[in-house]
């Protein structure tokens, strides 16, 4: 399969690749990684006339902390996660996510990025981000802006970025003591879209009840679904069992997944509560609580 | 048509060619140049058959534009013998039957040579792993991760 033709552009920095947006407005498209772009082409299930590949601008990659924040450049390889000793000892949640998204060899090239900026619900950074309470930056004609996780995805396929704009950088807030956060993902093969998978991340108080808790999923509507119910109830709870099943069942009760080769709606709602549950459990224990 | 002109050195030999931007990867290094070792399986991104080395790291080429490949290093499975003796990790495949049709083998072993440069002592879970974005609809993976461990005893 071959894309229909395009014209590429491969700007050496932000502000040339800005001005290539801002020249082609709607006709063009942000290449990062291309893992989830360039098969849209290919299957010309997505059309650009003009390809802006971000991948040659310097100083895009990276995973530090600094000023209270974990900043991942916005074309950081999800390969670069992986083999990230700060991501595999404090961030355990970004590694499970990593994990689980496509296959080693596309990781080689899918950027952390490109993932969030697609704006796909069953892509696997977005849950996680939303249970962490991330911030994305992006760089546009009219500078730079911080832009809340919560209002970054609108629509399926649809972010809040606007077409002259890039996303440059994910922060996340270094968890206090006491936190732990988990992905947990049910797939039907290495590769493959979530049937139903869930993010949590808890922060527990001295007296070992929880005091912030966050949740996402995946593939459960037409946008990443933050668990804002569930994630009330869990505010000054014990993190046991009980009170996960309740939260995962409030989870799973407001996903609206669509019918498809992978299951029912049914099925995937009774999946997301399992994941959710799950997720719970696994950032409660790394969290130290149970 | 949008032409670019690309310098990439293949498997230790520079080339220079003018392709259109929508050219793949693949159909750069299987139609332009005739290195019809790499192979396309699915044709979307899901089976490894077309796994290069892309700078040293193991990218589905059907899913990378050839101009992306511009001042860049590519090896494919032409690159691993030399001097007409194969390469550990294909006398690996050889010695122990790692593969039924073949189709994938190229594709296997590009991402099991990246995966030794890493991690010379591999686990059979690691290999398992390593090789999870190559699919094999033959053999079932048992002599594939024979044949890792293969090349992994001679290789040290």
């Amino acid at each position: 399969m071959i894309p229909a033709a395009f014209d590429y552009h491969a700007p050496g920095s932000l502000e040339d690749a800005i001005a290539l947006l801002e020249q082609h407005g709607d006709e063009a498209k942000v290449l990062s990684g291309g893992q989830s772009l360039l098969p849209l082409l290919k299957l010309r299930l997505g059309w650009a006339t003009q390809l802006v590949d971000i991948g040659r601008i310097p100083g895009l990659e990276y995973i530090k902390e600094e000023d209270g924040y974990l900043k991942i450049g916005g074309n950081t390889r999800e390969a670069a996660l992986e083999r990230s000793d700060l991501i595999r000892t404090k961030y355990p949640i970004l590694l499970d996510t990593t994990l689980v998204i496509a296959d080693p060899v596309v990781r080689n090239r899918a950027t952390v990025g490109g993932n969030l900026a697609h704006g796909d619900p069953a892509n696997d950074h977005p849950a996680t981000m939303l249970a962490l309470g991330a911030e994305l930056v992006a760089v546009g004609p009219k500078g730079q802006r911080t832009i809340p996780i919560t209002e970054f995805f609108k629509g399926l396929f649809e972010t809040a970025l606007a077409p002259s704009e890039i996303l440059t950088e994910i922060r996340v807030p270094s968890p206090p003591p006491r936190s732990g956060g988990a992905y947990r993902k049910l797939e039907r093969k290495v590769g493959d879209y979530a049937t139903a998978a869930a993010a949590a991340q808890l922060t527990l108080g001295k007296n070992g009840k929880i005091e912030v808790a966050g949740i996402g999923l995946t593939n459960a509507g037409p946008v990443p679904l933050k668990g804002t119910e569930a994630e009330k109830f869990l505010v000054g709870k014990a993190p046991d069992e009980k009170t996960f099943a309740e939260a995962a069942r409030l989870a799973a009760r407001a996903a609206s997944p669509t019918a498809d080769w992978r299951g029912s709606v049914e099925y995937k709602r009774e999946m997301a509560r399992v994941m959710t549950g799950r997720a719970l459990a696994a950032a409660a224990q790394r969290a130290g609580g149970m | 048509m949008a032409q670019h002109t690309i310098h990439v050195t293949i498997n230790g030999t520079a080339h220079e060619a003018t392709v259109e931007s929508r050219l793949l990867l693949v159909h750069f290094l299987r139609d332009v140049l005739g290195l019809t070792g790499t192979h396309i399986g699915c044709d979307t991104t899901h089976c490894g058959a077309c796994t290069v080395l892309l700078d040293g790291e193991p990218v589905k080429s059907c899913t990378v534009l050839a101009v992306q490949a511009d001042r860049k290093q590519v090896k494919t499975v032409e690159g691993l013998a030399e001097n007409g003796n194969l390469h550990p990790i294909q006398q690996g495949f050889w010695e122990e039957h790692g593969l039924q049709c073949g189709f994938c083998t190229p594709g296997m072993m590009m991402t099991s040579y990246a995966l030794l440069q890493r991690n010379p002592n591999p686990s059979e879970a690691e290999i398992r792993q390593a090789i999870s974005g190559n699919l094999c609809r033959c053999t079932g993976y048992v002599n594939i991760v024979k044949a890792v461990q293969h090349a992994a005893a001679n290789l040290k």
